[in-house]
C-alpha cells in the first residue's frame, strides 16, 4: 500500500487535527476552560480522586432493617386485625425471623381470622400448621420494599451530599444494595461520613409521665411506650426517659429546617410543616396543654419540652445541646429527609488535596522525563525513522488526552503509569515496522517496496500482541475497582492511538519523504 | 548517522544451546518463589487483607518511639508505623478490627484523633479503611482476572497459533508470574489490586515479546521447509532480538521516571514493572522458545524425526542456511 487514496490521507489529517484541538483545553487553567464557548471544544480531563484529593465512599444499605422494621408494623397490623372481634382468643403472637406467628386458640375461627388478616394486609401470605399461623410478606413485596430502600437511599444520600455545597460529586448505586460516593476536593472526610452515617429519623410523640424510668428498667413497661436514651442539655449522661410509641408527627411532614438560635442565643434548628403535620401537631398541642412530648432522632430524645400552649402556626423550634456546626448539620439531615435504613461505610479511601497536587507533580515529572528517554533512544536508535516514530509519539499522547478528555475518563495516578507505559510499548509497533524495512531493504528490495513489505508484514503481529494486551485491560477494568480501572483505560486507549499512528501516520510520512527526496535505497 | 544498536545486526547466537540451562535455572526460581508464597508469604495489602492505613504530615519532626506507644495505647492490636519521605512523614497501618465495617470507621477516627492531639497542625494526607467483605471481593476479583487472562492467554495463542506454542506461551506465563510473586515476597511491597494490575501488564508485555518470535518461528517454518526446528528457533530469536531489545529499552526507560519520581503504591508499582520487563525479556528467549522446541519438534517438522533433528541442529549450528525458497 504505497499510494494512499486522497480520502484515507484526509481521514487521517483530520483525526490528527481533531486530536489536537480536542486535546487543547489541557493547556489552560480550569477557569479559562470553562469560558471557552460551548460550541468549541472545551472539556478537560477530569481528575481522579488520588489526583485532586477527595473522598471514595463505599456505602452498604442495611436492607435487613427495612424488612425487620416492616414486619415488626405487620405485627401491630395483626394484632389489630385480631381485636376486631373481641371473641378471638390467642396466645404466642410474637415476631419469629422476617414472620409474625400467633396461636388461635379456637380452631373454629380460624379461618375467620384468617380472612380478616387477608383483607388487612393483602401484602401478606399466611401459611399454618394447625392453629398457628405464619404471617409473612410475599417474596416479590420483600423484593419491591429492598429495592425501593435502595433507590430512595441514593436519593437522600444525593440530597444530603448536594445541601453540603461540594462539588460535582458522584453518586452511584453499585450492586446490588451498595451506594458509592466519590465526592472531590475534601479536606475534611469526617463531616461527610457523619451526615452519610445518620439515619435522621425525626418524630415527634409525647413522653409517658405515667411510667417512671425506674418502672421501665424492671420491665413494668406498657407495650405502647418504649424507653429511650435522652440527650438534652443538662440531662445527666445515660439519662434515660419513657416515650410512648405512638408518632404524634413525623420528619417527612417538614417542608423546612433551618439552623438558628433560641431565646437564649444557644444554636438550635427552627423547621417548618407542611399542613397535615402542621393541623396534626396543633390538634395534639391543643388538647395536651401542659404535658411533655419528645422530639425524638434516631432513637435518642433530644428534646422533651414541656407544652406551654397549643403550637398552630404550623412551626416550631428544636433546642438541643447543639454545638453551632451540629445544629447545621441537623437542619441539613432534616431539610434532606431520613434514610430508609442505616448505611454502614464497607470501604473509605480519602486523598487530601495536598497528597494530590504532589502526585499530579510526580506524574507530570515522570511524563516528560520517560518521554524525553524515549525520544532520545528513538532517535539514537534509528535515525530518521526515530524520528517519524518519535512524531507517531506526540500524536499518540496528544490523542490520548483527547479521547479522554471527550469521554469524560478520569485520569487517575495508575492512569498515567499507564501512559507512560503505552508510551514505551507503543514504540514497539514502530521497532517492528522499522526492523522489517532494515531487513527488507538488506535484501535489496527498493525503498518503497521495502516499507510496503514491512508493514504487510509487521502487522499481524502488531495486532496480535496488542490485542492480547487489550484483553487483559479488558479484565482489568472488569474486575478491578477505583484507581486500577484508570489504568486500563489508559492502555486500552493508548494501544487503540499507537495503532492509528504507527500503521497510518508514520507510514504517510515515510512515504512522502521518500517521494519527494527520489530515495533509490533507504539508508537504514 | 551514528546508530546505536545494542545488538549486531547479523548475530547467530545458538540460544537453544542453553535450553536445558535456561529451563532449569528458570524452574529453580520460579520453584523458590513458590516456595517464598508459602512461607512467608506475601504481603497482602489493605485491598486484600482490610484494615486501616492512614499517612500524616505533621509540622514538626515525630518521635516515632513515643507515638508508637501512644497509638499502641488505644487497643485497636498491632500498629505498624513507618516512616517515609521527610522524619514528617509517617504511615499508620492497622490490621482489620473485630467487630465489622462500623469498627474499622471507629478506630480510623480514634487514630487520626490521637495524631492530631500529639502534632497539632498535623495534615491528613491519605485514609484509607477497608473492611472485611470489600477487601474479600476484591481479592477474589483479583484472582478471578488473573486466571481468566491466563485462560484469554491460552485461547487466544491456541487459536491464532498452533498448540505448542499455546502451551509454550502459557507455561512461560505461569513462570514469570510466580517469578513476580517471589519478587513480592523478597522486596516485602505490598501485594494490592495495584500489584495485579502491575502482574496483568508484565503478562501483557510478556506475551507481546513471545508473539513476536513465535510469529517469526511460524514464518520461517513456512520460508524454510527442511531446516531442523532448533536451528529454525535460533534463527528466529537472532532475527527478532534487535526489536526484543529496543521495545524492552524503551518500555523500560519510560517506566524508569515513575520509580524514581513517585512515592508509595505508583512507586512500587513501577520497580515491580522494571522487574518485570526483565524477566519478560528473558523469559522470551530463554522459557518459551525450548518449551516451544520440546513440544513442537513431532508436531512443527513431522518430516524430520526428532533425533534426525537434534542430529542436525547439532552439526548445522553456526550461520543458518540461505533461503531454498523465498515466499514473498
Amino acid at each position: 500500500m504505497i499510494h494512499f487514496a486522497p480520502w484515507k490521507i484526509a481521514v487521517t489529517v483530520i483525526a490528527c487535527l481533531l486530536g489536537l484541538i480536542y486535546a487543547a483545553p489541557n493547556l489552560v487553567s480550569e477557569q479559562a476552560a470553562s469560558r471557552i464557548p460551548s460550541w468549541l471544544p472545551h472539556k478537560q480531563l477530569v481528575l481522579g480522586l488520588d489526583l485532586q484529593g477527595g473522598s471514595h465512599l463505599l456505602l452498604e444499605v442495611d436492607t435487613g432493617a427495612v424488612l425487620k422494621e416492616r414486619v415488626n408494623s405487620l405485627l401491630d397490623g395483626v394484632r389489630t386485625s385480631l381485636r376486631k372481634d373481641r371473641t378471638v382468643q390467642y396466645t404466642g403472637l410474637a415476631m419469629e425471623g422476617d414472620t409474625v406467628v400467633v396461636r388461635v386458640t379456637d380452631p373454629a375461627k380460624l379461618e375467620q381470622v384468617r380472612k380478616q388478616i387477608r383483607e388487612d394486609e393483602p401484602d401478606t401470605e399466611i401459611s399454618g400448621d394447625g392453629q398457628l399461623l405464619r404471617i409473612g410478606f410475599r417474596a416479590a413485596e420483600v423484593e419491591a420494599k429492598r429495592r425501593a430502600a435502595i433507590e430512595q437511599s441514593i436519593e437522600i444520600v444525593r440530597r444530603r451530599i448536594d445541601e453540603m455545597g461540594t462539588r460535582e460529586p458522584i453518586i452511584q448505586r453499585q450492586g446490588d444494595n451498595r451506594i458509592l460516593v466519590q465526592v472531590p476536593g475534601l479536606s475534611d472526610p469526617q463531616r461527610l461520613k457523619d451526615i452519610l452515617g445518620k439515619t435522621a429519623k425525626l418524630t415527634f410523640r409525647f413522653v409517658d409521665e405515667e411510667t417512671s424510668v425506674e418502672d421501665a428498667k424492671q420491665g413494668r413497661l406498657p407495650p405502647s411506650s418504649e424507653l429511650l436514651k435522652y440527650e438534652e442539655r443538662g440531662s445527666t449522661a445515660g439519662a434515660e426517659i419513657v416515650v410512648r410509641r405512638r408518632i404524634m408527627v413525623s420528619g417527612e411532614n417538614l417542608t423546612d429546617a433551618r439552623a438558628s438560635f433560641d431565646e437564649h442565643s444557644r444554636p438550635a434548628v427552627s423547621f417548618k410543616f407542611d399542613s397535615v403535620g402542621g393541623r396534626r401537631f396543633g390538634d395534639a398541642t391543643k388538647d395536651n396543654v401542659g404535658k411533655l412530648f419528645a422530639i425524638v432522632l434516631d432513637n435518642r430524645v433530644i428534646s422533651a419540652p414541656r407544652i406551654q400552649s397549643a403550637i398552630l402556626g404550623g412551626s416550631g423550634i428544636i433546642t438541643g445541646s447543639f454545638t453551632t456546626q451540629q445544629a447545621q448539620d441537623l437542619a441539613l439531615l432534616l431539610r434532606a429527609g431520613a434514610l430508609p435504613a442505616p448505611l454502614k461505610i464497607i470501604e473509605e479511601r480519602s486523598v487530601g488535596p495536598e497528597l494530590g497536587a504532589d502526585s499530579i507533580q510526580a506524574g507530570v515529572y515522570s511524563c516528560l522525563v520517560g518521554f524525553i528517554l524515549v525520544v532520545i533512544y528513538m532517535v539514537a536508535a534509528y535515525g530518521l525513522f526515530g524520528l517519524f516514530a518519535n512524531i507517531a509519539l506526540i500524536l499518540n499522547l496528544v490523542l490520548i488526552i483527547a479521547i479522554m478528555s471527550v469521554m469524560e475518563a478520569t485520569l487517575t495516578l495508575p492512569g498515567i503509569a499507564g501512559i507512560l507505559l503505552t508510551l514505551g510499548m507503543a514504540v514497539d509497533a514502530n521497532v517492528l515496522v522499522n526492523e522489517r524495512i532494515r531487513e527488507e531493504t538488506k535484501n535489496g528490495r527498493s525503498p518503497l517496496v521495502a516499507i510496503d513489505v514491512g508493514y504487510t508484514r509487521a502487522w499481524a503481529t502488531i495486532l496480535d500482541s496488542n490485542l492480547t494486551t487489550i484483553i487483559k485491560m479488558v479484565l482489568l477494568y472488569a474486575f478491578g475497582s477505583g484507581a486500577v480501572k484508570g489504568f486500563a483505560v489508559t492502555i486500552t486507549i493508548g494501544i487503540l492511538t499507537s495503532m492509528f499512528t504507527a500503521i497510518l501516520v508514520v507510514r504517510m510520512i515515510m512515504v512522502a519523504w521518500i517521494k519527494r527526496r527520489r530515495l533509490k535505497l533507504l539508508p537504514v | 548517522m551514528y546508530r546505536l544498536r545494542f545488538v549486531p545486526d547479523k548475530t547467530s547466537i545458538p540460544f537453544m544451546k542453553g535450553r536445558i540451562m535456561g529451563l532449569a535455572v528458570s524452574a529453580i526460581l520460579s520453584f523458590l518463589s513458590v516456595i517464598l508464597f508459602f512461607h512467608p508469604g506475601l504481603n497482602y495489602g489493605l485491598d486484600f487483607k482490610g484494615g486501616i492505613l492512614i499517612e500524616a504530615r505533621t509540622t514538626t519532626p515525630i518521635d516515632f518511639a513515643q507515638l508508637r506507644s501512644a497509638l499502641g495505647g488505644l487497643g485497636f492490636g498491632e500498629v505498624g508505623l513507618q516512616q517515609f519521605g521527610s522524619p514528617q512523614d509517617v504511615l499508620v497501618r492497622l490490621e482489620e478490627q473485630p467487630g465489622g465495617d462500623p469498627a474499622q470507621q471507629a478506630a480510623a477516627n480514634k487514630i487520626r484523633q490521637a495524631i492530631i492531639g500529639k502534632y497539632p497542625g498535623t495534615e491528613i494526607r491519605r485514609a484509607e479503611a477497608v473492611g472485611a467483605t470489600v477487601s474479600g471481593e476484591l481479592f477474589r476479583n483479583g484472582m478471578t482476572a488473573m486466571g481468566l487472562a491466563l485462560i484469554a492467554m491460552l485461547a487466544y495463542i491456541a487459536f491464532r497459533f498452533d498448540w505448542p506454542f499455546g502451551v509454550g506461551a502459557v507455561a512461560t506465563l505461569v513462570l514469570d508470574v510466580t517469578k513476580m510473586i517471589g519478587f513480592f515476597v523478597i522486596t516485602d511491597i505490598q501485594f494490592n489490586l495495584t500489584a495485579i494490575a502491575a502482574i496483568l501488564t508484565v503478562m501483557g508485555f510478556s506475551i507481546n515479546d513471545k508473539v513476536v518470535v513465535y510469529d517469526r518461528v511460524r514464518e520461517n517454518l513456512r520460508k524454510y521447509k527442511t531446516m531442523p526446528l532448533r536451528q529454525l528457533i535460533d534463527l528466529s530469536i537472532n532475527e527478532t532480538l534487535n526489536r526484543t531489545v529496543n521495545t524492552s529499552v524503551t518500555t523500560f526507560l519510560a517506566t524508569m521516571p515513575l520509580a524514581i519520581f513517585a512515592h508509595g503504591p505508583i512507586q512500587d508499582f513501577a520497580f515491580v514493572l522494571l522487574f518485570g520487563i526483565v524477566i519478560a525479556t528473558s523469559s522470551s528467549i530463554f522459557i518459551a522458545a525450548p518449551i516451544l522446541l520440546f513440544l513442537g519438534e513431532r508436531r512443527l517438522r513431522p518430516g524430520l524425526s526428532a533425533a534426525q533433528a537434534r542430529g542436525d541442529g547439532a552439526k548445522g549450528e553456526g550461520e543458518p542456511k540461505k533461503p531454498a525458497v523465498s515466499t514473498s
